[in-house]
């Protein structure tokens, strides 16, 4: 871990919320495993990963809704979550946004507004209701009930709902899984842009990539109950800890090689330069990741020779599989003003700067990309 | 009425997560459920307590004829149920004809009646005296005793009254059956060479099965629970002769140990009906529902069809309904007076309170298990549950033993300490009928209120805690408000159960306080038929509110309609019920 991002990566000095060693389960068998994270105030972070994957559960466990097994959980510096007790969710000052929104339909969008900050004054109440609502940009839908706004609209009430009570904590849970595809981008750049106004600090739970890198400050991907990396999105793209991540975040291929020297892997693309993201000593069998903006098609100055078996179209680019002589398929993105054919030759160039390695020592399995 | 355990309601995720070993929610409902539980163990208790010799007469006398006539009666209206239930709901389910849009609900109707009700309207419509036989009388010239005529109080002639009343159970479930079968299946029946019969004998009736065997086994529960109709027609069942070992022989012991032999027979009911139940599930080969293209039925057929649809309607409630209309008529002064006035506000009030103290349990039991759902919470909310298949008098007397026993040492302990009596605390007062009522219906409530919970996605909770309510408070500013509908028609159902509820409120009742149904049994006991009518015809005109709702929700919740709303819509005013709630016929 060296480069770019150092500072945004260092644990802050007081975290808003920190999860030291947790582990959650149900009937004595754990889901969760040792996870331990830490967010600054006013950061926003995000456990992405598989559906199943327990991102869930961890985020109910910040919440309050579900127990400890080991661990502990602080919120503001406070034990709010150990093996032994659990603060109640209405006792921990932390909001949450759900998947289906949850409005309360017996209620109007001002009131379900309100829910959380009855007991302030009147006057209070409605100034707070009025600015949320500027907020969300839903001025004049007060009066309205819920099941007659579309699922955008009442996605942003669901936020200002949560926001309403100035919450230490805002916890998203999957919060545009039910919007449409396209609506997705803009509404997680709004929501973005509501919590940096409203200075929250947040967690977001997604299974889309897309969606926690436009979103997120860090990014925890979590596999199979533990965090397989807590880290910034750059850094989960060009540095995954494990082959999890490097295939779960981004596409790509893992290609097979042998180190050779220091910065010298020997790989079929012949040998590769750049510097490895772990020491290994010369001779060790590796897989190395090549993300598909690591090579490019150049037909005059390329030296590989490879075949086209497959593309997709991007709009400003394509995907194309290539195929080496001996065999092994790569990915590679190449701007969409040359349209190569299927079948078609073309050179590659190798673009690496820094090389991501795994020993083959463990379960040699390829992700295919 | 109906399952308490909800085969609806799949055990969610929740239930099985790890929780704390000790939560206040659960002891409230540990406390609930033993309270709830207290006369069924009561009863049960008696099994271990040596045999009197009370018990040994009844033994060697009449218990034998106890279990004749009851197994008599199972039979004949287990047969009686499904000659009736099973084609009628085929017919209104896949055929068309004149009138099937009216029969769909009408055939409801006789669920308003309770079988004492309609027991006493034939006996006055066709004794020696009554207007049939007159009429055979003016015909033919016969005088008494010169022709024959069936004798109406006999254990044939409650059977009868009871098939009348209690077919719907099987019609109902049947038909639901019938309308949820996919059209594929019948379609590819066709396809394959079934006609339109050889397709209810071949495919609709082998799949329909499990849920018209679990409509009978209701209608049989009810059967054994019935205690009007067979003292009315002097037919020894169990229950007349539980009434008869306590009041007559004055052995609570003897009447306890004869409830265990019924409790018996009521327990190979439910379990009868849980395994059905179970298989039900299975039926279910297809999800692809649409309208049914029904079967025109033309000529011979299609009247026949509609005398088929007619006659049970018209002898289960039309044609006792009109008798009942013209006895009150004929006597104005038995319900014109301010007596009559107090009895059904006596009666209404008792019912409403009982309705409350339901509903208000079940809510408290609901929740807690939605709070808390772990296996102790499944279980202790099942066992609360339970009394909807216990017979009233059963439930009356492990009330009555109880409290009595509280009542003697309270009083004696008084009396010897400070020389004062204490009298009936429990026993003999409105509570001890309250919780009598809070036992046999809880299930009706609860099985509402679960449903009506349960609609509610568990992320209402999780959003009202997380912006500061507690458990209650989320209760009460979130739940009740969203199933205000929910609770309305589980307060209506209990309410119309305690209406018609006659043996628990016979033996428990305060001296001298009357209701509807026990001043319509008294006048009717006492062969003064017509002056009954008034009381008799109160409680099947409120009888008739839940069936208009049970209709309405089936019309509503017909496969290919249904699945439109979705579960955060405020509140479908009744919510559909598996089975026909609060809909006992037979006291």
């Amino acid at each position: 871990m060296t480069q770019p991002s150092e500072a945004t990566l260092q644990v802050p000095h007081t975290p808003l919320i920190v999860l030291d060693q947790v582990d959650i389960g149900y009937d004595g068998q754990a889901v969760i495993h040792q996870v331990s994270l830490g967010l600054a105030k006013g950061q926003i972070g995000c456990l992405l990963g598989p559906s199943g994957c327990g991102k869930t559960t961890l985020l109910r466990a910040i919440a309050g809704f579900e127990p400890l097994m080991q661990g502990r959980i602080q919120l503001d510096g406070r034990t709010v979550s150990d093996a032994r007790h659990t603060t109640p969710p209405e006792r921990r000052g932390v909001g949450m946004v759900f998947q289906d929104f949850a409005l309360f339909p017996h209620l109007s969008v001002a009131d379900n507004i309100a829910f959380g900050i009855r007991d302030w004054s009147r006057k209070d109440r409605d100034a707070r209701i009025h600015d949320l609502l500027k907020l969300v940009d839903l001025s004049g839908y007060g009066a309205a009930y819920p099941h007659a706004l579309s699922g955008g609209q009442q996605q942003r009430i669901a936020l200002a709902r949560a926001l309403a009570p100035r919450p230490k904590l805002l916890l998203l849970d999957e919060p545009f899984s039910s919007m449409d595809v396209e609506l997705r981008g803009e509404l997680a750049r709004e929501v973005r842009r509501i919590l940096r106004a409203e200075k929250t600090t947040a967690i977001l739970v997604t299974h889309d990539q897309h969606e926690a890198f436009a979103f997120a400050d860090r990014i925890a991907v979590i596999h199979q109950g533990r965090v397989a990396q807590w880290d910034t999105a750059y850094n989960l793209y060009h540095r995954p800890a494990d082959r999890f991540v490097a295939d779960f975040v981004g596409e790509g291929t893992l290609i097979p090689g042998m180190v050779c020297a220091e910065h010298v892997v020997d790989t079929t693309f012949g040998q590769i330069e750049g510097t490895l993201s772990e020491s290994l000593p010369p001779g060790t069998a590796v897989d190395v990741l090549v993300r598909p903006d690591d090579i490019a098609i150049d037909n005059e100055a390329g030296t590989l020779q490879t075949e086209v078996i497959d593309k997709a179209f991007r709009g400003a680019d394509f995907l194309y599989t290539l195929r080496m002589p001996d065999g092994i398929s790569v990915l590679c993105m190449a701007p969409s003003h040359d349209n190569f054919v299927i079948g078609e030759h073309v050179r590659l160039r190798l673009d690496f700067t820094h090389l991501v390695v795994f020993s083959r020592g463990s379960g040699v399995d390829c992700p295919a990309g | 009425m109906t399952e308490p355990t909800s085969t609806l309601t799949a055990p969610t995720a929740r239930a099985d997560r790890w929780r704390p070993p000790f939560r206040v929610w659960s002891a409230v409902v540990f406390l609930v459920a033993l309270t709830l539980a207290l006369p069924i163990l009561v009863i049960f208790g008696h099994v271990f307590v040596p045999a009197g010799e009370v018990w040994e007469h009844l033994r060697e006398t009449v218990l034998a004829e106890y279990v004749t006539n009851s197994l008599l009666l199972l039979i004949g209206v287990g047969i009686g149920v499904l000659l009736i239930g099973v084609p009628v709901a085929w017919l209104v389910s896949v055929c068309e004809f004149p009138g099937r849009r009216i029969f769909q609900w009408a055939l409801m109707l006789p669920l308003a009646m309770p079988a004492y009700i309609i027991a006493y309207t034939y006996t006055g419509m066709l004794d020696f005296s009554g207007p049939v036989q007159g009429l055979i009388r003016e015909l033919t010239g016969l005088g008494y005793g010169e022709y024959w005529f069936p004798e109406i109080r006999s254990i044939g002639g409650a059977m009868v009254m009871l098939i009348l009343v209690l077919y719907p159970y099987v019609y109902l479930l049947s038909r639901t059956a019938f309308l949820e079968q996919s059209v594929c299946v019948l379609e590819v029946s066709r396809t394959l060479g079934a006609g339109p019969f050889g397709g209810f004998r071949r495919v609709a009736l082998p799949l329909a099965r499990p849920a018209i065997i679990a409509g009978l086994t209701l209608a049989l529960m009810e059967t054994l629970a019935d205690y009007g109709t067979v003292a009315y027609f002097g037919v020894s069942t169990f229950t007349t002769g539980i009434f008869r070992t306590w009041y007559g022989l004055g052995d609570p012991a003897a009447a306890a140990q004869l409830a265990t032999v019924l409790l018996t027979f009521v327990f190979v009911l439910i379990v009868l009906e849980r395994w059905s139940r179970a298989k039900a599930r299975f039926h279910h080969t297809s999800r692809r529902y649409s309208t049914l293209p029904r079967y025109q039925l033309r000529g011979w057929k299609a009247t026949a069809a509609f005398v088929g649809c007619l006659l049970p309607v018209l002898l289960g409630f039309l044609l006792p309904a009109l008798q009942l209309a013209l006895w009150t008529l004929q006597t104005p002064e038995q319900w014109m007076n301010a007596r009559f006035a107090r009895l059904v506000f006596n009666t209404f009030w008792l019912a409403a309170a009982a309705a409350v103290i339901a509903v208000g349990l079940a809510l408290i039991l609901a929740y807690a298990k939605r709070l808390e759902g772990g296996r102790f919470t499944h279980v202790a909310v099942r066992v609360a549950g339970m009394g909807y298949a216990v017979p009233g008098i059963v439930i009356a007397i492990g009330v009555m033993i109880p409290f009595a026993a509280f009542d003697n040492a309270l009083d004696s302990f008084m009396r010897s300490t400070f020389g004062l009596s204490t009298g009936l605390l429990l026993s003999g007062t409105v509570f001890a009928l309250l919780f009598a009522y809070a036992v046999r219906f809880l299930a009706v409530s609860l099985q509402t209120v679960e449903a009506g919970l349960g609609k509610i996605q568990p992320s209402m909770d999780d959003a009202a805690r997380s912006l500061g309510m507690r458990p209650l408070q989320t209760l009460t500013r979130v739940h009740l408000p969203i199933m205000r509908g929910t609770l309305l028609t589980a307060l209506l159902l209990v309410f119309v159960d305690v209406l018609k509820e006659l043996p628990a409120t016979l033996i428990l009742r305060p001296f001298d306080f009357n209701t509807l149904a026990v001043r319509a049994f008294e006048l009717a006991g006492d062969e003064r038929l017509a002056e009954s009518s008034s009381a008799a015809l109160a409680i099947v005109l409120v009888g008739l509110v839940p069936v208009i709702l049970l209709s309405l929700t089936i019309g509503r919740s017909r496969p290919g309609h249904q699945d439109q709303h979705r579960s955060t819509d405020p509140e479908p005013p009744a919510k559909p019920l598996a089975m026909p709630a609060g809909t006992t016929n037979t006291p």
